[in-house]
């Protein structure tokens, strides 16, 4: 088992033949991925990457019976492809594009309500089951199936913890990236419940980040709900009020969202916290 | 991105929100001619830099005369204020707002801005106006109103009623306030800000609401869809080394230390800052090269980290994922070959071809130091820099 994606899910791209969209296609393909097409309005009934190319994701959800999707399309097109791919019936839309203004995610995520719509993202890494699908452009080769699920804020961090992960011997159930912006699609509560219930993953390392208050509230959730050991970090301890560390949401105001006031939540909820991203690997393997 | 309030005032008269009476100078002349022309028996005089705490630092003037006007004027131009929200180096005073004094009854606070956790709009209005929001929010949580608008819905009548009841408004300034949250809902969705803030909003004397200042920010993800707010940047109160680094695509934020740091991911950025204090050393900045990194981006990233003859060490954090770490190492030892870097750098490198991009970095015979961890590297980048100063 796994959480979101396996080897039977199958995934479009939206995006698909633009220059980052037809890179991580190649690599997903090459990762064994199940993507069965693409969209690129205007380019429908060609073919690319030897796939068909769709015009609507509607004609591309009936054609191939695609539930996924991943987009790879610029900031200020990309609310418009999300929506079209709630309205075809994507149930888990996985958005890459970094930039897009924050009014707009606000509508998105409202008129996303009661859809029964998956969304990870924007500005994040993807997801993937290792061995089974790659949504996303972190780098396939680091992960290795296994029973560790990681969920993280941060796209490099995660792909620190996976490295650790698999060099002890360890490897991944299914890594989240719910990504870098303020307003955004699944957070860590969604994910974590999902670890939870999913026999094959053992442990949880979270990685979150200044900002926001999505930590806090997932640590409350963790002492309430999850019974599977959980290896926690927070970045930006050094960052300065009302500075965007890089990440749109990556911002304290107000002091709102500080590092310690997260780190002070998580471990009080019973994670155990590391002071360096070099330790996770070895905290994660210190609980079995 | 930040605009000056003279700006910010030009958009509210814009969306009929109402201001006093003023204009902008940036020459003494020029501001006492303004207050010849501006209604009024007194005017202030205001300093137009991007920071707030104006009046404490000697950047809000009374003037009873228009000789008076042009000596405030004469004293702010050309200096750098320092305020609390500046820092130690102020911000550069290029022009001044001289407006009408205007005869003060109430203060109250209002601001309108995204809410992350409710994923709305929120206003957020105080009857204690003119004062620190947050020192307000801390002390007396029941002295501030929160007004959450759905995007379906938008700013409906009701919204203002609870806003007003909470400001205890009389009947004539209720109608007032309506207009004016009409117009900063309007003005917010329409430019994409990400705050509006009225601090303080007054009620004058003869019973008028009138937004005495006016901050605004805007989301940069969306400026580029605005040239006319795009074209309201001022370039002279942002720093140096941040713009620069925009155009190469760099994420930099200075800060106040002399460890440099050059790392890809926002995320393992700020993880490294973390360390370099965990340590005991003081980073210099913020640096966010990106996932897949070059010798271009690492040569200016680089330049900018050393620009300032700060910096006593630098500390590079790069996870090769898809780019492959002996190709960041290349990259490393070809922009650090043509730079004749002379200060101590620690690389840090993990990944994919580790093992190759270390020995390539080693055997190179420019004198760099690499670490197996991060924990490792930073102690290191700490020992060099202190033993550097």
């Amino acid at each position: 088992m796994s959480i979101l994606i396996d080897n039977n899910t199958r995934v479009i791209c939206q995006g698909f033949t633009g220059k980052q969209g037809t890179f991580h296609s190649e690599q997903a393909l090459a990762y064994g991925t199940k993507l069965v097409g693409g969209v690129t309005p205007g380019r429908g009934g060609s073919t690319h990457l030897e796939l068909p190319v769709f015009d609507t994701v509607q004609q591309g959800v009936q054609a191939t019976g695609a539930t996924a999707s991943m987009i790879y399309v610029p900031p200020f097109f990309a609310a418009d492809a999300i929506l079209e791919a709630v309205d075809a019936g994507i149930r888990l839309i996985v958005c890459i594009t970094e930039g897009i203004p924050v009014l707009q995610m606000l509508r998105v995520k409202a008129a996303m309500q009661g859809s029964g719509a998956l969304l990870v993202g924007p500005n994040c890494p993807g997801v993937i089951t290792p061995g089974q699908c790659k949504i996303g452009i972190m780098p396939g080769h680091i992960h290795t199936p296994g029973k560790i699920g990681i969920v993280s804020r941060s796209g490099t961090l995660t792909y620190e913890a996976v490295h650790q992960t698999t060099r002890q011997g360890l490897g991944q159930s299914t890594c989240v990236g719910i990504g870098g912006d303020p307003i955004h699609g699944m957070n860590f509560i969604d994910v974590l419940s999902r670890f939870q219930d999913d026999p094959q993953t053992e442990g949880i390392v979270m990685v979150g980040e200044i900002g926001g208050s999505d930590e806090e509230q997932a640590a409350e959730f963790i002492k309430a709900h999850v019974s599977k050991p959980v290896v926690g970090y927070i970045a930006g301890q050094t960052a300065p009020p009302g500075k965007r560390m890089g990440h749109a949401g990556a911002i304290v105001t107000g002091g709102a969202g500080t590092a310690a006031g997260k780190i002070a939540a998580m471990a009080a909820a019973g994670v155990q916290m590391v002071s360096s991203p070099s330790d996770i690997g070895a905290a994660m393997r210190g609980c079995f | 991105m930040n605009i000056h309030e003279y700006q910010a005032k030009q958009l509210f008269r814009e969306f009929a929100i109402p201001v006093p009476q003023g204009g902008v100078a940036d020459t003494a002349a020029l501001a006492e001619q303004l207050a010849h022309s501006l209604p009024g028996q007194a005017w202030v005089v205001k300093a137009q830099i991007h920071a707030g705490a104006r009046g404490k630092a000697g950047g809000v003037k009374l003037a009873g005369n228009a000789r008076e006007v042009s000596e405030y004027a004469a004293g702010m131009l050309g200096s750098r204020l320092v305020t609390h929200q500046t820092d130690a180096n102020g911000l550069p005073v290029n022009c001044v707002w001289v407006e009408e004094a205007s005869a003060i009854k109430n203060e109250f606070y209002l601001s309108l801005l995204i809410d992350r956790d409710s994923e709305r709009l929120i206003f957020i209005a105080s009857a204690a106006g003119g004062m620190d929001i947050e020192a307000v929010a801390a002390e007396t949580p029941e002295k501030i109103v929160h007004v959450k608008i759905h995007p379906a819905s938008g700013l409906q009548p009701y919204h203002c009623r609870q806003v007003a009841a909470a400001l205890s408004l009389a009947k004539e300034q209720q109608s007032q306030l309506q207009n004016i949250m009409t117009g900063v809902y309007e003005l917010f969705l329409a430019k994409d800000c990400s705050q509006i803030e009225i601090n303080p909003l007054i009620e004058t004397a003869d019973g008028r609401l009138v937004a005495l200042d006016a901050k605004i920010n805007f989301d940069d993800n969306a400026v580029a869809l605005h040239p006319e707010i795009a074209a309201l940047r001022d370039a002279s109160q942002e720093d140096a080394k941040e713009a620069e680094a925009k155009q190469f695509d760099l994420n930099y934020i200075t800060l106040d230390g002399n460890i440099g740091c050059m790392v890809n991911g926002a995320g393992l950025a700020m993880a490294t800052m973390d360390m370099v204090k965990l340590k005991g050393g003081a980073p210099a900045n913020f640096l966010d090269v990106g996932g897949g990194t070059n010798k271009d981006k690492v040569k200016a990233a680089f330049k900018l980290i050393l620009s300032d003859g700060t910096t006593k060490a630098v500390l590079v954090n790069i996870f090769g994922g898809i780019v492959k770490c002996d190709v960041i190492a290349a990259g490393i030892l070809a922009a650090v070959e043509e730079m004749h870097l002379s200060i101590p750098v620690v690389v840090r490198l993990e990944g994919t071809n580790v093992e190759l991009g270390l020995s390539m970095l080693a055997q190179s015979g420019l004198g760099l130091h690499t670490a197996e961890d991060l924990n490792s590297a930073a102690e290191l980048v700490v020992k060099l820099a202190e033993k550097a100063v």
